[in-house]
């Protein structure tokens, strides 16, 4: 697939991949969350992401023509050919985990969202207008949990030190970029990535120090792979989960 | 019942003349014990399945084979939990806190729709569950749409809404799967097969062998009997599946012209019963995955609540700062 489409395909593509993957695994939580009204929230930012993918995955597969779908997209591709951030396919873990890794990625999509409100291409300007009304709520919740968890009871603060820390080199991926980012950049698609990382940092260490957490560790080496399609092996156990329905009837329409 | 009705009437009966004339018990207004506990008992167990309903449902959403279902399944799960959410509150205003509530469910003490202690086994089970388990619920629902506590009553009018979009998506599903493939249709009808028994079942025992039905009836919290309520389902229930073109799996299954209504065939009522009694396909399953939500949530209730015990400290804690400042 990298290979077979363009530039702003792929982009559009991994805009949409980092939607559906993430959302995919906060769905796991309902019925499952710890108190109800978290359940009910949780909910609301997975309906919130999967939302967002399939507009971008629409927009994906007009570029693409022919027969392809927002469905064909999301249930037929390998995961070689996804281009989602490795950060987003870790597993759901604790509450602190999802905290965590949703307050790293909720403060970069802000900050890419923010962008992409200005790009070129009337269309991602459409999408990411109405993301980011919702991703400015997202981040505010996840923000607040992390402060809540942080400066809650000494179990909760230990518990969520270690997610931090632990999804920390992950986080870092976002400001890698690829030959897409490049491209999108170059055509004012979107942003130059690298120059959302100062803004990132600065916003993750005031919550983290109000969350009376840690400061950032500064040698921390970014694990990076997911955006040129090597991703951790839970990847494709995601994938098998998410598209088995859909490829056991491939002829069906739903 | 402000106005006094004659001093030889005591306060028992003149709460039963309220509730005839088609008043709403408010929860401020005195009530008989028997009824607060009928009430509290009912409405617990209406929160319960909600809760415990969407676990059948959530095991479905990883799967669901397009982008629309899986966000049209997710919306519905989570609107359970509002609906759990509105109960809870309701039961409240008896008088019993929902950790009371919930630690009722969790040892076992409470019960919950038995109907949600079978297991969902394939994609078409989220058009099942939705065409013929919300639909059996919504008979019931319309009925408490009318009751006599006002705060369950109010519940009941926003979750009816709901609930009837859930059934129309159900159904939906069953018209996409039955129109499909051969597989599809196979899959449709093998969850019709699974779930109309069940959902049959979900009105509870027959009249003659439902005890507390009576005094429901009564105080106005019941409007209907079981089997009433089952015959309206069958009867709607039918044409739908004659639409599908699908079978329900009922020999004995024929329209009645002397009656107006269908007859139907023998209900298992010692599955029923095993079910109640903890012996369904998923009755363990079920409250363990209750439990252990609740139990690998307790570290983060308490810390949000620790925070909160902080953060109400700092605030006076400045209050009294600006106070002596001034």
């Amino acid at each position: 697939m990298l290979d077979t489409c363009d530039f702003k395909t792929q982009y559009v593509l991994h805009l949409a991949d980092d939607a559906l993957v993430l959302g995919q695994r906060l769905s796991g939580w309902c019925g499952h969350g710890p108190i109800l009204e978290q359940d009910i929230a949780i909910s609301n930012i997975s309906l919130d992401l999967i939302g967002l993918a399939r507009q971008y995955y629409q927009y994906a597969a007009e570029l693409i023509g022919g027969d392809t779908t927002e469905d064909s997209l999301a249930y037929f591709r390998e995961s070689r050919e996804f281009y989602n951030h490795l950060i987003v396919e870790q597993p759901n873990g604790d509450w602190g985990d999802t905290m965590s890794r949703q307050f790293y990625f909720d403060t970069f999509h802000f900050f890419q969202l923010q962008h992409l409100t200005r790009s070129e291409d009337l269309r991602l300007r459409e999408i990411a207008t109405k993301a980011l009304k919702e991703t400015t709520y997202h981040a505010q919740f996840s923000a607040e949990w992390i402060i809540r968890l942080g400066d809650g009871t000494k179990e909760s603060r230990k518990r969520v030190q270690k997610s931090i820390t632990h999804h920390f080199p992950y986080a870092l991926e976002f400001f890698e970029t690829t030959e897409f980012d490049k491209q999108a950049h170059d055509l004012n698609l979107g942003p130059d990535v690298r120059e959302l990382k100062d803004k990132w940092i600065e916003k993750v260490r005031e919550v983290l120090n109000i969350a009376t957490l840690d400061d950032i560790n500064s040698d921390a080496v970014a694990k990076k792979g997911g955006k040129r399609g090597i991703h951790s092996e839970e990847h494709g156990l995601i994938l098998a989960e998410m598209q088995s329905v859909a490829r056991s009837y491939p002829d069906a329409k739903w | 019942m402000s106005q006094p009705m004659g001093e030889s009437i005591s306060i028992e009966e003149r709460f039963e003349a309220f509730v005839a004339e088609e008043n709403r018990v408010e929860p401020k207004h005195w009530m008989p014990d028997a009824y607060r506990k009928t009430l509290v008992r009912q409405i617990s167990q209406h929160a319960h399945s909600e809760v415990v309903g969407m676990l059948p449902e959530a095991n479905w959403i990883s799967r669901a084979p397009s982008l629309r279902s899986k966000l049209i399944l997710l919306a519905k799960v989570q609107d359970e939990a509002g609906h759990g959410l509105y109960l809870y509150s309701a039961a409240e205003t008896l008088g019993t806190p929902r950790e009371k509530m919930i630690d009722d469910l969790l040892t076992g003490k409470a019960k919950y729709s038995s109907i949600f202690n079978y297991p969902t086994l394939t994609w078409a089970d989220m058009g099942a569950v939705g065409w013929l388990v919300d639909g059996a619920a919504i008979a019931n629902q319309v009925m408490l749409c009318r009751t006599s506590y006002g705060p369950y009553s109010r519940a009941m009018v926003r979750i009816c809404k709901e609930e009837s979009f859930h059934q129309r998506q159900g159904f939906e599903i069953m018209m996409n799967l039955s129109k499909g493939t051969k597989g599809q249709k196979e899959m449709a009808q093998d969850a019709l097969n699974r779930w109309w028994w069940p959902s049959v079942m979900m009105f509870g025992p027959s009249d003659d062998n439902s005890p507390n039905s009576a005094q429901s009836m009564r105080w106005r919290i019941k409007r209907k009997s079981n089997d009433e309520l089952r015959q309206e389902y069958i009867d709607k229930t039918v044409k739908q599946a004659e639409y599908l073109g699908l079978t329900i799996p009922d020999k004995d299954l024929k329209w009645n012209e002397d009656t107006g209504h269908y007859d139907f065939g023998e209900i298992d009522w010692t599955e029923f019963f095993d079910v109640i009694a903890g012996n369904g396909p998923c009755n363990a399953e079920r409250i363990a995955a209750r439990q252990k939500a609740h139990n690998d949530g307790a570290w983060v209730r308490d810390a949000a609540s620790a925070y909160a015990k902080k953060q109400s400290r700092r605030k006076k804690l400045e209050e009294e700062t600006q106070d002596s400042a001034a």
